[in-house]
Parts: C-alpha cells; sequence; structure tokens
C-alpha cells in the first residue's frame, strides 16, 4: 500500500536511454565521423568531463565549490607523465646529456642523479595506483583540514583557488625537478608501445571513453544511493543533516576525494592521448573552466556534465583558431549567461523545453531521455 | 559537582552559563527534566530559550556549566554523538530538505547507515518502508510521502520535522516553537500528536501559544534574561507575580 514514489532503482529507462545515446555517440559516431586527429582532440576533451562529474557531485549535488580541481587532474596528469619520461629517457635515448638515464629537462637545470621521489616511476603498476592515491591523499588532507573546521562555501572556493596557484608556482619553480612552465614533453612509449601513433591514438581513445563510462556508472551510483540524497540535504539544511545523527565533515571529506579521484584518472588519460602534461592545466584558469564545464551542462546532470564539456571545448577550439583574444571573453559571457538564464545549463534546457516537444511530437515513442540530445553536442 | 548517574533525572543542566562577547545569554542557569516528563520552557524574547537548546544539542558551545544526559556528558561531545546519545531536536522555522520527497526526508532521519559507507551501501528494506509508512502516518502525512517537502504547507513542513525526530526515536525530543505560525485545526491537531508521542518519552518544548502550553505541560520553566524566574506547575507559574510582572502581563 506505499505510493508510488519508493521506488529508487540505480537506474530508470530515461536514465538508460540518456546513457546509450551517449554511448553511441562516443563509441559509434565520433570514431565514425571523425579523422584520427580529430578524434584525439575529443579524446581530450573528455578527459576534462571526468572532472566536471566530479564537479557535478561536488558542486552541483554536494553544494561544495572547489575551483581548484585543476590540481587533481595536473597530479594524476604528472604522475602518469613522470612514469612516461622514465622511459623515454633510458641510456640509449639520452646519450648525448651530460647524464644519460635521466630526464632531458634534469640533464638542463644541472642534476646529475634522479631524485628520490622519482625513482618509485619506474614502475607502471606503481605509476597506476599513484595515479589515483596521490591525488586522492592530497584532497583527503584539504578535506580535512577544511570540513573538519567547518570551512565552506565561498572561503572553501577561494582556498582550492589559492592551492591551485600555489602548486603551478611550485611546478614552475622547481623547474629541475618538474620540467617547469614547459611541463614534461616528449613522451613516447607507455611499457615501450607507441603512443605517438594514430593507431595508439585510437586506442587510448577507446580506452578513454570505457574509462568515462566506468566513472559515470560509479557517478550514477553515488547519486542514486542514499549518500547522494545526503549530500543534497546537506546543500540545502546542514544543521538538520548534522543533528539527524551524521558527521557532516565525513560526507564532505568522501564526495571531494571522490571528484579528486576521477578528475586524476582524467589527467592521466591526457596525459597518454595528448602525450605531454603542463602546469598550464593546473592553475586557476582551467580549474575555472573546468566548473564552466559541469555548469554549462548543467551542475546537477551527471550526463550534462559531459555535453557541456565537449561543447565548451568544441567552441573553445573553433573560436580561438579565428580569435584567439576574444576567447576568454567569450568564455565569461558564456558563464554569466549560464547562471543568469539557464542555471540548469543544457540538462535544463533539454528537459523543460526539448523532451516536452519531443513528447507531445512522437506521444508513447519516447518515453524520455535523460540528458541533452546528440544535436546539442557538436559534432562534425 | 554534578552527579552523572543520578537516576532520577533524564537530564540535568547546571550553572551554565554561555557568554557572546560578554553578554551573557544563557547566565547560571540550572534545571532538571524527569522520565517522561514534558517541560515547556516560556520567556519574552531574548530570554536565552532557544539558547539553551542549542547548548544542550551541541549546537551552541558553553562557556562553563555542565549538562549531563543519562550519565553523559554532553558538553564534550560531538552534535552527531548526541543525536545518538539520544537526544532529537526541532528547530524554530521548519528545516526539511526541500529538493526531497517527503519519504526521503524521513529515511535521511532513519537511525541506520550514518556513516559514508554505511549510507553509501544503505538498502531501503521492508523495515524501513514500514518504519517510514508508520511515521508518516501519526504525523498526517501518508498522502505526500511521495511528494517534494517543498510544496507541503507550513504546518505540514513542521509536522514533518518531527515526524524525521520521531523515526529516531529519542529519549529526549526538543521542539522550538512545534505550533508557529499554524492555523487553529493544525494547532489543535499537533496537540493532539505531541500528546501521543509524549508519553514514553521526556520533552521539553519552547512555546509561546499559553493555551498549548497548558494543554500539554507537566511542569513549566520560566526564564527571563538567561536566568529561571520560575518554575513548577503551570498553575504555580501563572499565578507567580514575578512572572506576571516580566511576561504574562503584556
Amino acid at each position: 500500500m506505499l505510493p508510488m514514489p519508493i521506488k529508487h532503482s540505480f537506474m530508470t529507462r530515461r536514465d538508460l536511454v540518456g546513457y546509450a545515446i551517449l554511448a553511441a555517440i562516443i563509441f559509434i559516431v565520433f570514431p565514425a565521423l571523425l579523422e584520427p586527429f580529430r578524434l584525439n582532440l575529443f579524446g581530450k576533451y573528455l578527459t576534462y568531463a571526468f572532472v566536471a562529474i566530479g564537479l557535478v557531485l561536488c558542486w552541483g549535488v554536494g553544494g561544495i565549490l572547489s575551483l581548484g580541481q585543476g590540481v587533481f587532474f595536473g597530479l594524476g596528469g604528472y604522475c602518469m607523465a613522470m612514469f612516461l619520461k622514465l622511459e623515454a629517457s633510458s641510456p640509449e635515448n639520452t646519450a648525448i646529456q651530460s647524464t644519460p638515464g635521466i630526464p632531458d629537462f634534469m640533464d638542463w637545470n644541472q642534476i646529475t642523479a634522479l631524485p628520490w621521489w622519482w625513482e618509485p616511476f619506474n614502475s607502471l603498476a606503481f605509476t597506476l595506483v599513484a595515479v589515483i592515491v596521490v591525488p586522492v591523499v592530497f584532497s583527503f588532507i584539504i578535506g580535512v583540514a577544511m570540513f573538519r573546521r567547518r570551512v565552506g562555501g565561498v572561503y572553501f572556493a577561494i582556498i582550492t583557488q589559492a592551492i591551485a596557484a600555489i602548486l603551478t608556482i611550485l611546478i614552475i619553480g622547481q623547474q629541475g625537478f618538474t620540467g617547469g612552465v614547459n611541463g614534461i614533453t616528449d613522451l613516447r612509449t607507455l611499457n615501450g608501445w607507441d603512443i605517438r601513433t594514430d593507431e595508439a591514438k585510437t586506442l587510448l581513445y577507446f580506452v578513454n571513453g570505457g574509462l568515462l563510462f566506468a566513472v559515470l556508472l560509479i557517478a550514477q551510483f553515488v547519486r542514486k544511493s542514499k549518500l547522494g540524497r545526503l549530500l543534497i540535504a546537506m546543500r540545502d539544511q546542514e544543521d538538520r543533516v548534522r543533528f539527524s545523527g551524521y558527521d557532516v565533515a565525513n560526507f564532505k571529506i568522501f564526495i571531494f576525494c571522490l571528484g579528486g579521484a576521477f578528475a586524476a584518472i582524467g589527467g592521466a588519460m591526457f596525459t597518454l592521448q595528448v602525450g605531454f602534461m603542463s602546469p598550464s592545466f593546473v592553475g586557476i584558469v582551467p580549474s575555472i573552466e573546468m566548473v564552466i564545464y559541469a555548469a554549462v551542462g548543467g551542475r546537477l546532470s551527471i550526463l550534462g556534465a559531459v555535453y557541456g564539456t565537449l561543447l565548451v571545448n568544441y567552441a573553445k577550439t573553433s573560436f580561438s583558431e579565428s580569435f584567439p583574444e576574444l576567447w576568454l571573453f567569450g568564455l565569461g559571457a558564456l558563464f554569466i549567461a549560464v547562471v543568469m538564464a539557464f542555471p540548469n545549463g543544457l540538462a535544463g534546457l533539454w528537459s523543460e523545453h526539448i523532451e516536452p516537444r519531443l513528447m507531445r511530437l512522437w506521444p508513447g515513442a519516447t518515453k524520455g531521455t535523460a540528458a541533452p540530445d546528440a544535436e546539442k553536442t557538436p559534432a562534425e | 559537582m554534578l552527579d552523572y548517574n543520578n537516576k532520577n533525572f533524564v537530564l540535568m543542566v547546571e550553572d551554565l552559563t554561555v557568554s557572546f562577547d560578554g553578554f551573557k545569554a544563557v547566565n547560571d542557569l540550572s534545571f532538571y527534566v524527569e522520565p517522561n516528563e514534558c517541560r515547556v520552557i516560556i520567556g519574552p524574547n531574548g530570554a536565552g530559550k532557544t539558547t539553551v537548546l542549542d547548548l544542550i544539542c551541541g549546537r551552541t558551545r558553553a562557556t562553563s556549566g555542565s549538562i549531563a544526559f543519562k550519565g553523559q556528558n554532553l558538553l564534550k561531545m560531538r552534535e552527531d554523538q548526541i543525536v545518538h546519545a539520544g537526544v532529537g531536536r526541532k528547530f524554530q522555522t521548519p528545516s526539511v530538505y526541500e529538493d526531497l520527497s517527503v519519504f526521503a526526508n524521513l529515511e535521511i532521519s532513519y537511525p541506520k547507515g550514518h556513516g559514508v559507507f554505511g549510507a553509501l551501501f544503505f538498502r531501503r528494506d521492508a523495515a524501513v518502508r514500514e518504519r517510514i509508512t508508520e511515521i508518516a502516518e501519526m504525523v498526517f502525512l501518508t498522502e505526500h510521502l511521495g511528494q517534494k517537502a517543498a510544496f507541503l504547507s507550513h504546518g505540514q513542513k513542521q509536522w514533518l520535522e518531527i515526524g524525521m525526530l520521531l523515526i529516531q526515536d529519542p529519549e529526549l525530543l526538543m521542539l522550538d516553537e512545534p505550533v508557529a505560525g499554524m492555523s487553529v485545526a493544525e494547532r489543535r491537531k499537533t496537540a493532539d500528536l505531541l500528546n501521543r508521542i509524549i508519553a514514553d518519552r521526556s520533552v521539553i518544548v519552547i512555546e509561546h501559544d499559553m493555551g498549548f502550553v497548558a494543554d500539554i505541560a507537566t511542569r513549566v520553566t520560566v526564564l527571563h534574561q538567561g536566568q529561571v524566574l520560575s518554575e513548577g506547575s503551570m498553575e504555580h507559574v501563572q499565578n507567580d507575580p514575578k512572572v506576571v510582572e516580566v511576561y504574562l502581563g503584556h
């Protein structure tokens, strides 16, 4: 005799259609329509979607705005880059250096031995663990330091932004250990497999897509669990949650770490697909851009985050090819437009305007899909 | 020194003082709540009524004094630990999760899965559903279980929050103005509800509506400027000249 609402399945039919459409776009439409160079470019865009999905959970659902997600993206990317760089710096490849066998930028900076904390990155297994663990430990430390003291809202946003700035400065300043402003470049092989060929890039695109769906499903699980509802509850009435017997800080730390882990996977896949990592993906500007991806997609929609990321990045590439100086203004305007006019982003446009019309056109044909449709994403 | 193991009282508050930048909102306050008692706290605005509840549930930290609940020192505990010890608190303005359904609101308050992983793998089993339906019926919200809490009327939100406390089954229930803003009919229903739920637990209620107070109170404490002005039965308090002067007389 329970009234209907009480079913909370992991995935409704509506969700399922949304995921199926996205899967079709990523695994069929893009690879079919795009030449390898463009496909690689879209693969790069999709690595940012990992960050945007984490932001949907942290910011959209949980109300925790982090303006420093680039930090975790960067840490994941740097861990991967360190492994690839060591592999590219074998004594044979670096015979002309004064100290063969260490990364070239170290040699240029008069460093004569590999620093101890670079050593473990000779191991692929260690690297794959470090890609996740290093950023998660870092986000855990930030989370404990902030949320235990009940730092939240704008203060948290500003502090994360400061951390992004600090890490950038640190990386640039420690040129001999990090490659400085140029980052870690000239990456060649992964366990002997050349990642620069078109075939490798296409394969990496599909690996990236697979990981993206794994992350999407984890996010979906979290969103549909009681923890997901608790995050919404905390966003609206933090005190009520606290006085219902929950230690609110633990939940914030968890979701912040999860967002950090997602971002880190994206960062590692970025390094693999693009072939380098540099501080320009760590700092304030990229971190804010990542928030804009989530905002444009609709900050409550997990699938929307992917579409938002694709749309903004595609616009960025096309726009900055023709008017490079205007792009940042365009991005700013886009952010203002989203906040003022479409607070629920693409997902909101879809569910409020497009979906009802489709339903009227084909009553009963589709039970509706959860996210903006193919026509909203820029396919070529 | 406070005897934390005194079995005659559920809650013992002694010499409690809290000072906000020198202003003593609660000043050397002592009172004792017995098992199954319904204590109503009244007093003019700014008397420190809400602050007392804040101190008991850990929202505000005391400057000095002690609060003992069933042998435990509440002043040393975190808010969620105080809840788990058995103290429930309803806020003055209805605090419900507007974006969630009434069902989900009650579910979050269900006393299970309070850790991160407990919440992640929390299952909505038959016991949970049964308990939620039972509570929803008590607080007149059976018809509204599937609705977003944002669409409830003010009175219904108050009931929902009371329901969210009931589902925790606290031994000490603290209600801050539970009938504020309710219609006469809603008030009557609420008094009825409270009379049912206070039967097997201790309750502290802050209320201004004297008719309502007379309806539910075992004993009444009158606060004035952070101190107890008078304490006793409703009749005793109403006839206390000090009380008439500072509060009821107006």
